[in-house]
């Protein structure tokens, strides 16, 4: 035995939650089946669609691992409540960013600007 | 582990200097260099700031005389650009960031607590030698050539000019896990180490600021990171994401800058203002009034804080759009302060004002504070901004919030958990005077920047129009005298460790649990487990004459004294 | 506080903390709070493809073809797979399982190898070929290798062939400083690993003890989570 199962002789119940293997390995699968449809869908035309889809996705399969493999569905519920507030914040940064640049775009002098030092 | 059998017990008045505490506890240089108690941890950190303060302000001082007169004074142009540079960059990144939350922070708040050490106390230990190391770095910055570009490292100059950009710039990405560090520590201790019996609002409202700055610490500063690493590798493979000639945007870097740089001024303010809670409770012997408003309004600040930082950006062609939604938000992020300055404010109101030093300071930051913020509206206000955009305005408006605001707050804190960390009292009429002259120096700095800048003088200007002159000469003036209130001030504190009285466990009779420790603390900090209580409750504690202290009397603690 | 007798009798319990749960719940709060300063870290530069990509999508639809769809996802299955036996070493650990338990950390170590394995032969490719970042981006002549059966066929309808957009190399750039971050976290998670296999081979992890390979395993999860996003922005787009 080792030193650290010597340890847990004289403590009661387990420390945290186990997750069962049928249930890693079930996420497991899911996920190769959903990359599978993400290259697969480049080969159907939905125009600005594919970005979507494609996102869409991800996050799918980002909740699998975030909830699954990372254990957030048995943690307490701040540990995903951090993770949702960083995500947000991103968006926040990301959507203010690009919704500047796309409107001043138009304001751009055209062609292009000449090299800073010759 | 607690050796309650051999430590000498403390002096009846709770003074520990001559028995066990943190300071004599364990000797030798490695038992500081490895240490992981919290409380050498923050004495390292005060050292270690105030040692940039100092470099810092050396560096204003050389700024300042520069600018006696309207062309050369001491110094060359390319020169002077690298004095404002390395004076902001230092201020900022070695000195106000870590500042109260390294300094102050690590000390007091695991015994606000009632706890025995932050919860973790390596990362504690690295998050110092990572600003050792980017202090470091700046170090080696300064000696390459340094940096001209403005703190601001705005692009393209900062990726074009022949100066050490990138090793100042590695050395602040360093700085920044500091930052990180300390700011989930904070968070991990306050959630997770919490004594019974102190539920969120049982917490003081120190506390509640160090875990609203520990939200921005975390969230903005891996994007000033991403933004330095990006910065970086412009300059040195030419990546080309900001150089216009090769399809990037330099106002691309602006977004990514100011979007670490805004939060990091609440970063700067937040504990601040969490120290001013403290002391305005302590020194008008009242209750805090509007706890829960305080306390709210600290994470309200936080939060918005991040929805700001377009206003850095109203004349650099940021679009119209942009330009309204981030001035609307800006006026929405100065009211959660004013709520803070209306409690402050009605604390004092019928209350015992007690003018010692942490008095004077707290009250000179009302003051301070105030102008600072009003003015931070006139550059909040579109129309206004485009004339006092890049003007000698905004210098005064930082200014007064982040020295009338910041600084004045830290000596507050410093001069009030002074007997606490050192166990010795210092002379009260001379902290007075420094303090006095700080602020008489302080206004007469910066006051007569808003003058000028609203006339028209740019700043970062090395030459300036004769017209100016007057008030350059007067800014120039105030600033020695802030050198010598300042000097007075160390002085006062340095004295007091060879000849300052021994200070009681409680000398301020505040209601925190820090002070039911000795001063100065045992490493383990508590020999008792204090007694937890409402941290406002300053009408529980008398003053003992025979100890020059605050004794409780009532409660069970009280009973036990008996 | 906890009692004396707890902090003497268990090596694992730190002094500051009261019991188990408290300190493993404190550990995972703040490597939880780690992991979203990586994901800050990593939104600037998600921002950057936003930004560039909204205003010069030619430049993405274009430059994008350069990259080889299949090793990206084969590198996206590795990844996958990676996080499956980590998530298991993790439960191996927690049943005291030894031996599975370092055999899963070695597979997920060895998956990290072949990861970066296939990514150093794609940067050997582009170096190769000029495609690069900034004034380093060297045109290219011929086109765009592996198109896709239905962008042939629909190309035959084309009147002309496609037009070189300017300033193609911000895509590299990009492309370059995202995936090099990425392989950079890479390389720290695998030296988690290592590290992790090294005490598990001491036999330091069990039933009572399996903080660190909780505490690594998030990491690596978080190292996946962020190819998950990487392999359609960049090889994926239509």
């Amino acid at each position: 035995m080792t030193s650290a199962d010597a340890a847990s002789s004289d403590h009661s119940g387990a420390l945290a939650h186990v997750v069962p293997w049928r249930l890693l390995a079930g996420v497991w699968a899911t996920l190769v089946f959903l990359t599978v449809v993400t290259v697969a869908i480049t080969w159907v035309d939905l125009g600005r669609l594919n970005l979507v889809a494609a996102l869409l996705i991800a996050t799918i399969k980002a909740s699998l691992v975030l909830l699954y493999f990372m254990h957030l569905r048995w943690d307490r519920p701040f540990n995903a409540v951090i993770f949702v507030a960083t995500l947000c914040f991103a968006a926040l940064f990301i959507t203010l960013a690009l919704l500047d640049t796309t409107t001043y775009q138009p304001d751009l002098i055209p062609g292009y600007a000449p090299a800073i030092k010759p | 582990m607690t050796d309650a059998i051999t430590t000498p017990a403390p002096a009846a008045s709770g003074n520990a200097l001559a028995g066990a505490n943190y300071l004599n506890q364990e000797r030798g240089l490695r038992s500081w260099l490895f240490t992981l108690d919290h409380k050498r941890i923050g004495m390292m950190y005060l050292v270690s700031i105030l040692t940039s303060f100092l470099l810092g302000g050396i560096f204003a001082l050389l700024v300042r005389t520069e600018l006696l007169t309207p062309t050369k004074t001491i110094m060359d142009a390319k020169t002077y650009n690298q004095m404002f540079t390395l004076h902001g960059a230092v201020m900022i990144f070695l000195f106000i960031i870590p500042g109260i939350p390294a300094a102050l922070g690590n000390f007091v708040l695991p015994l606000m607590l009632g706890a025995r050490d932050v919860a973790f106390p390596r990362l504690n230990l690295a998050s110092y030698y990572c600003w050792v190391g980017g202090a470091v770095l700046a170090l080696v910055s300064m000696i390459l050539g340094s940096v001209d570009t403005g703190w601001t490292f705005y692009t393209p100059y900062s990726t074009t000019t022949d100066t050490a950009v990138i090793s100042m710039v590695l050395g602040v990405f360093v700085l920044g896990f500091s930052s990180i560090l300390t700011g989930l520590n904070f968070i991990v201790t306050i959630h997770k180490l919490r004594p019974e019996g102190m539920g969120w609002f049982g917490m003081p409202l120190f506390v509640w600021s160090l875990y609203g700055t520990a939200i921005i610490q975390v969230l903005a500063t891996p994007v000033l990171g991403i933004t330095l690493l990006l910065l970086a590798l412009e300059k040195a493979v030419g990546i080309g994401i900001f150089d216009p000639a090769l399809g990037g945007d330099p106002v691309l870097f602006q977004h990514f800058f100011w979007f670490y740089s805004h939060p990091a001024v609440y970063i700067m303010i937040l504990p601040a203002m969490g120290i001013i809670s403290e002391t305005v409770s302590t020194f008008s012997r009242k209750h805090i009034f509007g706890y829960r408003f305080i306390a709210y309004s600290s994470i309200a600040i936080a939060v918005i804080s991040f929805l700001v930082w377009g206003h850095h950006m109203f004349v650099s062609g940021q679009s119209n759009l942009l330009g309204v939604i981030f001035s609307f938000l800006t006026f929405m992020v100065a009211i959660p302060s004013a709520i803070k300055v209306f409690n402050w404010t009605a604390t004092m109101y019928k209350g015992s004002i007690w003018l010692a030093a942490p008095m004077i300071y707290t009250l000179s930051f009302l003051f301070l504070f105030g102008i600072g913020g009003l003015t931070g509206l006139f550059l909040g206000s579109l129309a206004t901004d485009v004339h006092l955009h890049d003007t000698y305005f905004v210098v005064a408006h930082f200014h007064y919030v982040m020295f009338g605001g910041t600084v004045i707050a830290f000596l507050a804190g410093l001069h009030y958990w002074w007997p606490k960390m050192l166990g010795r009292m210092y002379n009260q009429r001379w902290a007075n005077i420094a303090a006095g002259l700080v602020f008489v120096g302080f206004n007469t700095t910066f006051f007569v920047q808003f003058v000028m800048g609203a006339k028209g003088m740019p700043r970062r200007y090395y030459n300036y129009l004769p017209e100016f002159m007057p008030y350059h000469v007067a800014s120039t003036i105030g600033s020695y005298i802030l050198a010598v209130g300042f000097f007075i001030a160390a002085g006062v504190l340095l004295h007091s460790l060879f000849r300052g009285k021994p200070a009681p466990a409680n000398p301020w009779g505040s209601a925190t649990l820090e002070w039911q420790t000795t001063s100065p603390p045992p490493t383990e900090n508590f020999a008792v487990t204090p007694e937890v209580g409402d941290p406002y409750d300053v009408e529980r504690f008398q003053y003992d004459a025979s100890i020059d202290g605050y004794v409780v009397t009532r409660g069970p603690l009280a009973a036990a004294a008996r | 506080m906890g009692t004396p007798a707890e902090h003497l009798h268990d090596p694992h319990l730190q002094h500051h903390f009261s019991d188990r749960r408290q300190q493993l719940e404190a550990f995972k709060l703040g490597m939880w709070i780690f992991l979203g300063t990586e994901v800050l870290l990593f939104s600037g530069l998600f921002c950057a493809y936003a930004v560039y990509r909204a205003s010069h999508p030619e430049v993405f639809i274009y430059a994008h073809r350069f990259l080889d769809k299949t090793m990206g996802g084969v590198n996206t299955l590795v990844l996958i797979f990676s996080s499956f036996t980590m998530a298991w070493a993790v439960r191996a650990a927690q049943i005291g399982a030894q031996r599975a338990l370092r055999r899963l950390l070695g597979i997920t170590l060895a998956c990290g190898f072949v990861f970066l394995g296939i990514k150093g032969v794609e940067y050997q490719h582009k170096w190769k070929e000029g495609l690069l970042w900034g004034t380093r981006y060297v045109p290219q002549e011929h086109a765009a290798p592996a198109q896709t059966d239905h962008e042939a066929a629909a190309e035959l309808g084309a009147p002309a062939a496609p037009v070189v957009p300017r300033n193609v190399h911000l895509f590299f750039g990009i492309y370059f400083v995202m995936t090099g971050l990425h392989g950079l976290h890479v390389i720290a998670g695998m030296a988690v690993l290592a590290w992790l296999l090294l005490r598990a081979r001491r036999g330091d992890f069990g039933a009572s003890y399996f903080t660190p390979v909780d505490l690594g395993g998030l990491y690596w999860h978080l190292v996946d989570l962020i190819w998950i996003y990487l392999f359609p922005l960049l090889y994926l787009i239509h």
